[in-house]
């Protein structure tokens, strides 16, 4: 079965006219990581330049990958409910477009923003503590593995947070009820990065090759078992 | 579209929609023509919507068998149907956030349409909206959004357009609109599926009627329903009632009975109205009555409808 880029280009389109049309999905989704941002940047300024030992065997900046986790759970969450919810979805589905076209749509809509969002705010982060926190503390924090742990984990974490969304979306009746449970089910995977954060399990190269696997295989795991949750008639009639 | 136009634009053999336990339609069978505007009417809850959905593979049947462009309806089929039908449902369904075109974009790139800007701006002149392309759909009129709506449908050029209740909870002003745009589209060889519970719309619109009530309990043109639902009559008022009116009626050509209605209304039942009326006027003058009014019966669209309806109600009941 082929894909057609061009009706998955015309729902990402769409969902990025909508979010420059209302700004407050944006802002939204930019709040959670910057209340993120706090327990950090007090953790820079607050610690004595003798601290700098102990910092540079921690991880915790990885912490930070909650955030790819956290944001596009929410907003994936209403891809397909919220379309229901205006009445939007039936003339969307009177067309010829796949089912695996429109999630993969909503999908890369829900992503690209969510990851724009997470590495504008660990750039920030970065910055904030290279010109403004203790030359040593800032050394110790910022780490050349932990900064390409950030870049490559950041979207794979975010396309599969946002799958979890889309799969709630498309089983569930209501915005609200869909973006909680998308969020509770991107829990496991935070707690997870957070472990690795505070080194319960160990950040070797294996492990982060290991994961980066796990995760490329669930995203696309993910993206199967969304399609196949994805019910037009449900959708349409709301009966089953 | 290339689609085989030698065999009906949709074909529905006992096609049957079920619910769990509540029927939406069943054993529902009827033939549309390229080019024919077909409406289906029924009360609320008939069905009109949900035989719309299946036929245009939003909702599977339970059972039966469909054509609808000339393709098999089944599951594997369904992209291809889509890509030769347009659904115009009920409710606009607009992206009220984005502007007109922004709306029609998104449909003219899910629809795979070619020359999308050409077809767009030919959309909107067909829908008298070309000025207001830049308008943010949640700001416009019920009818100019319903308008829209019919310029998104029209976007694929669809062999068949499915239009569901398309001037439900319009002003007049805004149903006519509707209905001078319904009619051009029929004027260019579209054919049109348009359900509606509206019998004027339909009487207007629509070449053949269907009426449904779960099941399909009537097909044909306006004027075969009325043949076969009602006897030809001539309805006859004069000034004073008729002395012996036996005699003015009994043996008139092509009159076969007569009734009273009411103290000076006489209604005959009559093989030719054409023929008819003219002898019956001419019996009148000779018997020395004042005439009044002398006139064929007319039994519009929803006299078929409701008299079908409590007809089969009946039937039901016993």
């Amino acid at each position: 079965m082929s894909i057609s880029r061009r009706r998955v280009r015309a729902i990402v389109r769409k969902e990025f006219r909508e979010y420059r049309h209302n700004g407050n999905i944006i802002y939204t989704m930019a709040i959670l990581p910057v209340i993120f941002l706090i327990q950090p940047l007090v953790q820079a300024f607050a610690a004595p330049a003798s601290a700098s030992a102990t910092l540079r065997q921690e991880h915790s900046l990885l912490y930070l990958l909650a955030i790819p986790l956290l944001v596009p759970a929410g907003v994936a969450a209403y891809a397909i409910v919220g379309e229901r919810l205006q009445g939007t979805l039936e003339p969307v589905l009177g067309t010829p477009v796949r089912r695996t076209e429109l999630l993969l749509g909503k999908a890369l809509a829900a992503v690209a923003p969510s990851v724009v969002v997470a590495y504008t705010v660990y750039a920030l982060f970065v910055a904030v503590i290279e010109l403004f926190a203790r030359p040593s503390v800032a050394s110790a924090l910022i780490q050349g593995p932990e900064l390409v742990a950030q870049l490559l984990f950041t979207p794979l974490l975010a396309a599969w947070s946002t799958w979890v969304g889309v799969g709630v979306s498309v089983r569930s009746r209501d915005p609200r009820n869909a973006s909680g449970v998308a969020m509770l089910l991107s829990l496991p995977m935070v707690a997870i990065t957070s472990l690795i954060a505070f080194n319960v399990i160990p950040a070797t190269l294996a492990v982060a090759f290991a994961f980066a696997l796990a995760l490329v295989v669930l995203d696309r795991l993910g993206w199967r078992v969304a399609s196949g949750l994805f019910d037009r008639e449900r959708l349409i009639v709301g009966t089953k | 579209m290339n689609a085989d136009r030698s065999g009906p634009a949709i074909s529905v053999r006992g096609l049957s929609k079920r619910f769990g336990d509540r029927v939406a339609f069943d054993d529902v069978s009827f033939e549309i023509g390229y080019g024919e505007v077909f409406g289906f009417l029924g009360p609320n809850g008939a069905g009109k919507t949900t035989t719309v959905r299946t036929l245009g593979t939003l909702v599977a049947p339970t059972s039966g068998a469909a054509t609808v462009a000339g393709i098999p309806l089944t599951p594997a089929n369904g992209v291809e149907i889509r890509s030769r039908i347009a659904i115009m449902p009920e409710s606009p369904g607009l992206y009220m956030r984005l502007t007109v075109i922004e709306n029609l974009e998104c449909f003219a790139d899910l629809n795979d349409v070619p020359d999308a800007p050409a077809r767009i701006a030919g959309a909107l002149r067909a829908v008298g909206l070309a000025d207001r392309a830049r308008d943010v759909c949640g700001a416009l009129s019920k009818g100019l959004r319903q308008r829209v709506a019919l310029a998104r449908a029209l976007l694929p050029r669809p062999d068949v357009l499915f239009l569901d209740e398309p001037t439900a909870g319009l002003d007049p002003a805004a149903t006519r609109e509707v209905h001078e745009l319904i009619d051009d589209l029929r004027k260019r060889g579209v054919t049109i599926f348009l359900t509606t519970h509206r019998l004027e719309e339909a009487e207007r619109l629509c070449d053949r009627i269907a009426i449904l009530k779960t099941t399909l309990r009537v097909t044909g043109r306006p004027d075969e329903l009325r043949d076969r639902l009602f006897a030809r009559t001539v309805t006859v008022t004069t000034l004073a009632p008729l002395p012996n009116p036996d005699l003015v009626f009994a043996g008139l050509p092509t009159v076969d009975s007569w009734r009273q209605d009411g103290a000076t209304g006489y209604v005959l039942t009559v093989s030719d109205p054409a023929l008819a009326a003219p002898a019956v006027t001419r019996a009148l003058v000779r018997a020395g009555a004042d005439v009044l009014t002398v006139g064929r019966s007319h039994h519009s669209l929803e006299d078929i409808y409701l008299t079908l309806l409590d007809r089969e109600d009946e039937v039901d009941r016993k």
